[in-house]
């Protein structure tokens, strides 16, 4: 039977077993629309911002592992929509988004609503389509799927002129598709895996550091047996956060500008470094001519173009973390040699000195709220096992510090681009995959408005989030940088005339509580948490000049840490 | 140093300018690019030349290798290989200019295909840095226009870049 352009997107969305579509109507999708109107296999979520689709599309994919899809019309619809695909694109996030476009006879003509999304989206796309005829759609559509998806995940645009959508075409949607010039099945050596064993066994100061690539390659659980059984220490990134048991021994926390004081010398001082699913980002490697001054690196990522991009390393394996890691913790168990057992034990000395500082202590008091004090009873209170979203910022840093994250898809956040905006509409995506867990987006008073306007989605689709405002009155990282580095000229950072937080929420039709008094933090996150069935969003009043520590300042090494 | 890049890639709307973006957006310098169809139409073939350290250029390769529509690529510079380019380029030529001019296009194998009374133009072909020295045998004359291909290069042998 023949089917319309607009039946054949919502078709190949449920073969492709979509549950949800986050998106938000307009003229170059209203067939699409119709077509939407007409089923009920795949469910819609109607955003309040294009901007919060693609954001809850991401939260969506981030605490599956499937891909999130968004549909927005042309022209601002797209556009709107580039923050959430650039967000996705540096975080290696698989989503598809499906932008309509004026009819293909229009393309061009400056028509109204015309963008040419194909061109703007390029540079922050895993890939690209247009599709300029009905009979390509299904295809493309499978492509953006299977590009989305596979190798390196990443968003991919697929661009639908509106006449596309109205014509005819016989439905087909492939089982399998290759693509003879995308081939993301790589195959590591076995060579360099004997070489990187062998380094591995000589290391009297060895580092495992790993990042977001062992979340999205669902390594963690091979992950963990094979830093047990090795006995190394290990350190996350800011996206690799839950890969390993935060609350397990060999685990420093995390590193980079403000990872522990254990984590960062331990990176400076190692000997040999376990680098898996991570990419040498700036912001863990401090001034990279300063950067592990001592260690032959072994590199394990499934992007050749991240393996000696900025740093040089000696053993570079390019596969899977999952079967790249097995093969690894195989070929120890079939050797004779083991680690270096007096050597290690000589290294984890040096290390629990350096942990020895304690480097995330705070003081509390009975005047003013510490903004770590409200993580560390979150944390209590919710077990350790929420799902935690964040903004960015100050409030950011703190929860990767203070929640200490015991699973992979725990912890969502928006780590390459550093989008603020993106923790509220995350969450709504993480709530909707799990509807019986807790989710909790910490933010600030700053990030939380780029995205209020979220609150009116999470009233329509009943999302019980529980929304933790650490509300200093400043743009807090910004204030940081300013307080250090600019003589306390704190140009712009202000937040005046801020809304009042809790009867904003209620307009919402949620709950709204205002917290003051560090001796009400235990209470209200107890209150709140016990409200299974709303939202409430919690104004905490912290204390407007906490600082986030450890922090390396910019063009320092990583032993060169500022502690409190 | 020098590397020219041969690229077999999806003949797609919009494959050139991924190119191209991914150049200017990582900072990485082109100094010729010509493309065209190959004898299977869906398929072009690139061929670029770039500048810069080993490490860029195994960079610049690499994201090359993760554009999509790349099929596969090639470093001639790493091997042997032959590399040619065309050049048009008409020049001023009246009185006694006219007989030099046609004695350098001589010397430098190249053919004027084109005549005025007060002009010829030169078609060359030849390999890419020997242009530069023809525009500069050329330094005494008025040259109005230059049009240049950009480097075309191919292995030499039995090795071939091919689907
Ligand atoms: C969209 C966007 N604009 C600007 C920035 C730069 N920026 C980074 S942190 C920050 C301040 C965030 O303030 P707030 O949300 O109140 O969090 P806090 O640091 O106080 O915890 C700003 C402006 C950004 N990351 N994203």
């Amino acid at each position: 039977m023949e089917l319309t352009g607009a039946e054949i997107v919502i078709r190949c969305l449920k073969d492709e077993g979509v549950e949800f579509l986050f998106g938000y109507p307009g003229g170059a999708v209203l067939h699409i629309y119709d077509a939407i109107y007409q089923q009920d296999d795949v469910k819609h979520i109607l955003v309040r911002h294009e901007q919060g689709a693609t954001h809850a599309a991401d939260g969506y994919a981030r605490s599956t592992g499937n891909p999130g899809v968004v549909l927005v019309t042309s022209g601002p619809g797209a556009t709107n929509a580039v923050t959430g695909i650039a967000t996705a694109y540096l975080d290696s996030i698989p989503m598809v988004v499906l932008t309509g476009q004026v009819p293909t006879s229009l393309i061009g003509n400056d028509a109204f609503q015309e963008v040419d999304s194909v061109g703007i989206t390029r540079p922050c796309v895993k890939h690209n389509f247009l599709v300029k005829d009905v009979k390509d759609l299904a295809l493309t559509i499978k492509k953006a799927f299977y590009v989305a998806t596979t190798g390196r995940p990443g968003p991919v645009v697929v661009d639908i002129p509106k006449d596309v959508t109205a014509h005819k075409t016989e439905y087909e949607y492939p089982d399998k598709i290759e693509m003879r010039s995308y081939d993301p099945t790589v195959k590591s050596h076995t060579g360099e895996i004997k070489r990187a064993v062998e380094m591995i066994l000589s290391a009297q100061k060895p580092m495992i550091y790993t990042g977001g690539g062992v979340v999205l390659g669902n390594g963690s659980e091979i992950l963990t047996e094979l830093t047990r059984y090795l006995g190394y220490p290990i350190t996350n990134t800011l996206m690799g956060l839950g890969a390993y048991p935060a609350s397990d021994k060999q685990f420093l926390g995390m590193l980079g500008m403000h990872g522990t004081y254990e984590a960062n010398m331990g990176m400076h001082h190692c000997d040999v470094l376990i680098a898996i699913g991570a990419r040498f980002d700036d912001r863990v490697t401090g001034n990279i001519d300063k950067f592990c001054p001592d260690a032959k690196i072994i590199h394990i990522d499934i992007d050749p173009s991240s393996i000696s991009k900025n740093v040089k390393v000696d053993v570079p394996i390019v596969g899977e973390v999952d079967p790249v890691l097995r093969d690894i913790l195989g070929l120890l168990k079939e050797g004779k040699s083991k680690p270096d057992k007096t050597a290690i034990e000589q290294w984890w000395k040096q290390i629990e000195e350096w942990r020895s500082t304690n480097c995330l202590k705070f003081e509390t008091n009975d005047e003013i709220i510490k903004p770590q004090q409200v993580l560390t009873e979150l944390y209590k209170i919710t077990n350790g096992e929420a799902y935690v979203t964040s903004d960015v910022g100050q409030h950011q840093m703190w929860s990767a510090q203070y929640y200490g994250f015991e699973k992979p898809r725990q912890w969502v956040n928006s780590g390459g681009l550093g989008t603020m905006g993106f923790g509220l509409p995350a969450a709504m995506g993480v709530q909707l995959a799990h509807p019986d867990k807790t989710v909790c987006c910490v933010t600030g008073e700053a990030s939380i408005q780029m995205c209020i306007q979220e609150l009116a989605t999470c009233k329509q689709y009943n999302l019980p989030l529980k929304i933790i405002l650490l509300n200093n009155r400043y743009m807090g990282m910004v204030r940081q940088w300013q307080e250090f580095f600019y003589e306390r000229r704190y140009s712009q950072s202000y937040m005046e005339t801020l809304p009042d937080f809790a009867r904003l929420a209620e307009s919402y039709g949620h709950v709204g509580m205002n917290i003051e008094k560090p001796a009400d933090v235990e209470g209200a996150l107890k209150e709140a948490m016990g409200m299974k069935d709303q939202l409430v969003f919690m104004n905490f009043l912290t204390d407007q000049k906490e600082n986030v520590y450890p922090m390396i300042p910019a063009g320092a090494g990583l032993n060169e840490m500022i502690l409190i | 140093m020098r590397h020219i890049i041969s690229i077999l890639m999806e003949n797609e709307s919009g494959a050139l300018s991924r190119v191209a973006g991914l150049f200017s957006a990582r900072g990485y310098n082109i100094e010729s690019l010509a493309v065209a169809p190959t004898e299977d139409p869906t398929i072009s073939r690139m061929t670029l030349v770039t500048n810069g350290s080993e490490e860029v250029v195994e960079q610049i390769t690499k994201q090359l290798n993760k554009l999509i529509d790349v099929i596969k690529l090639s470093d001639l510079t790493e091997g042997e290989h032959i590399e040619r380019e065309m050049m048009l380029i008409k020049v001023k030529a009246v009185g006694e200019m006219r007989e030099e001019i046609k004695r350098l296009a001589d010397i430098f194998h190249g053919r004027i295909i084109d005549v005025t009374e007060t002009t010829y133009t030169i078609e060359w072909t030849g390999s890419g840095n020997k242009s530069d020295a023809l525009i500069e045998a050329l330094g005494g004359t008025t040259i109005l226009e230059t049009v240049r291909t950009g480097v075309s290069g191919i292995s030499r042998g039995e090795k071939c870049l091919r689907m």
